[in-house]
């Protein structure tokens, strides 16, 4: 009997779409945390749902509009909530609803718009031939919004280090005896510069290529300074090569100050701290005939580099420098660790000039991040000892949106 | 070949070529005119691509044709005159008396710079590091060497974290961890110079095409 009913079966499956059972909850919003540009919309998977079924989303800006204009188009078996954890979190269920995000104005490219517009939505279920739209209207408007609440955690992050830091700003400026350690690097300064003024030669600060936006730079800055300060003590000759105006005209005033601390301001020569160029390999080109005729004592890579950074570092060796280098560029720090004397690494570059001024605001900011480092492997072992037993809460602190 | 613009490009490029290279011997006129020559074009292409890139369509167009020109068909963006000014604060420098204004421009773009760091570098350096490293050591569905990579990668994360660590003395077990996290940078190190080699070996295998291929026309 089965056997004979058999084949009735696969008939019905063919036909299935005929029988199309239609999603339920259908909803829009408007997106959270965005611009202002999207609606969000959501609705229940339904039983039918499979490859060779679609969702089709009609917009229109009436109520009572004739829904047709297609916004969306999906396989019924794809777009789930789980994908945007920013609005539904990791809640188990949110594989039973599908989900959405639509941008109006691009559907309805080129018509004037107002801003507050409400735009209504229709859902059709399709397979083939058949279709069903369902009865419900759902209404969203979008709108942009000031604050991106799912970022709390990152602003969280930056208040407990500012406290941090501000914390250890204070007690470093009443004990500013704060161990620091040994980094060879630094200690080689000294030496480096000493030599230039025995040898009676210039040293050369090279910046790395990008502008005072980058972390590095406002570091390399930072280290000019402490350089020139030195420099102006010894009465040695500096060089400071830039590749952008306004990280020249930073470190000209940099350098200007280090020679006014040092109570010799008629020692400062504004033309040696400039421009090259402004391109990368001529900037190369540039700073590599410098170094072969002006032959410094000293070479100082500091900031952040690209694909310069072996042409520079190489051709400063074979000129006999010393050569510093101090970069977070992670994929140059390899060429610069093989071609220099002395490397900082990542952020042993920030560490420095707290390490060679010693002055207690520098200080205390190192000895805070370190405890945020701590704070961090605490995390780190926490969070994985949790994640192994099943609790992902730690982890989900951590989500960058 | 035909003394065409083309061919003296092509010839005009491995003159260059083989200017710039000859630097390997060592510094000789060739290179240094070769060198000026590379500086004062990208000088030129800077000044065109600033003009075409920034100043026209952010303050030229938006700003100085609407206020002047009858024909001008949109309302001028003044606000646009506070950056301008910002601009001209910079170019004030060359002015002993007002090279005190340029600070401001200075103040602005570091703070600006700053300011968007901050929340940039929290999200790229902190939440977006650790929470790939929040990875159970098992979960039962893995295989015993998915959980030695977990653990390989949590050793190396906290051992490197370790060697950053400025304000303790790495003594004891710090120092051991230390050790352990700079041989991980090494490793790393070596990995990335590799990589980087090989593509170095690229460009210059792609310069060598064009003196053989192109200029010579040895290679077909």
């Amino acid at each position: 009997m089965l056997l004979l009913l058999f084949p009735c079966f696969i008939s019905f499956a063919q036909q299935l779409p005929a029988f199309l059972i239609p999603p339920t909850e259908f909803k829009a919003f408007d997106t959270p945390n965005d611009a202002g540009e999207t609606v969000s919309l959501t609705w229940t998977t339904s039983p039918s749902d499979a490859p060779d079924v679609f969702y089709i989303i009609y917009i229109d800006k009436d109520k009572n509009g004739t829904f047709e204009k297609e916004a969306i188009r999906i396989k019924s078996n794809t777009s789930y909530r789980t994908s945007v954890p920013e609005i539904y979190g990791y809640k188990k269920g949110n594989g039973d609803y599908h989900y959405v995000q639509i941008n109006p104005r691009k559907v309805f490219n080129g018509e004037a718009l107002d801003k507050r517009q409400v735009y209504y939505f229709k859902l059709a279920m399709v397979a083939g031939d058949n279709k069903i739209i369902l009865d419900t209207i759902a209404p969203a408007s979008p709108r942009a919004n000031w604050l991106h609440t799912k970022k709390i955690n990152n602003f969280v992050i930056m208040i407990i280090l500012s406290a941090i830091i501000l914390y250890f700003i204070v007690h470093a400026r009443r004990n500013p005896d704060v161990f620091l350690r040994k980094i060879g690097g630094l200690d080689a300064v000294d030496e480096a510069l000493g030599r230039a003024t025995e040898m009676g030669k210039p040293v050369l600060f090279v910046h790395g290529l990008t502008g005072m936006g980058s972390i590095s730079t406002i570091a390399a800055t930072s280290i000019l300074g402490r350089i020139a300060r030195k420099i102006a003590d010894y009465d040695a000759n500096l060089k400071v090569v830039n590749n952008d105006p306004i990280v020249m005209s930073v470190s000209q005033e940099v350098v200007k100050e280090s020679y006014l601390e040092a109570g010799r301001p008629d020692a400062y020569n504004p033309d040696n701290v400039f421009l090259v160029a402004s391109e990368q390999f001529p900037y190369v080109a540039a700073v590599s005939g410098i170094m072969t005729r002006e032959k410094p004592a000293a070479n100082f890579f500091v900031g952040y580099f690209y694909a310069e950074a072996l042409i520079l570092a190489e051709t400063g060796a074979t000129t006999g420098a010393i050569q510093i280098a101090g970069t977070d560029a992670y994929t140059q720090l390899p060429f610069f660790i093989t071609t220099c004397d002395y490397t900082l690494i990542g952020e042993e570059l920030y560490a420095a000039s707290a390490y060679l001024s010693r002055e207690p605001m520098l200080m205390g900011t190192l000895r805070a991040q370190d405890v945020g480092k701590g704070f961090l492997i605490i995390v780190l072992l926490l969070g994985t000892i949790l994640a192994s037993f099943g609790f992902e809460y730690i982890t989900h602190l951590f989500d960058a949106f | 070949m035909p003394f065409t613009s083309h061919s003296f490009g092509i010839i005009l490029g491995a003159g260059l070529t083989l200017a710039i290279y000859s630097f390997l011997y060592q510094d000789n006129p060739a290179f240094k005119i070769a060198e000026n020559l590379y500086v004062g074009v990208s000088l030129g292409y800077t000044i065109i691509i600033t003009w075409f890139n920034f100043l026209k369509p952010d303050l030229y167009d938006p700003l100085i044709v609407p206020v002047f020109s009858k024909a001008a068909t949109k309302e001028p963006q003044y606000a646009l005159l506070i950056p301008s000014l910002l601009g001209i604060f910079m170019l004030l420098r060359f002015s002993k008396s007002l090279s005190w204004l340029s600070r401001w421009t200075f103040a602005f773009v570091v703070g600006l710079g700053a300011g968007i760091s901050i929340p940039r570098v929290i999200s790229a350096f902190i939440l977006q590091q650790i929470k790939p490293s929040l990875q159970p050591v098992f979960s039962g569905s893995e295989t015993i060497f998915s959980s030695i990579d977990t653990l390989l990668i949590l050793l190396g994360v906290i051992s490197v974290l370790i060697y950053f660590i400025f304000s303790v003395e790495h003594k004891g077990a710090i120092g051991k961890l230390s050790k352990i996290g700079i041989w991980f940078l090494m490793i790393s190190f070596g990995a990335s110079f590799g990589y980087t080699v090989m593509a170095r070996v690229s460009l210059l295998i792609g310069r060598i095409q064009f003196l053989l291929k192109d200029w010579l026309g040895i290679l077909q």
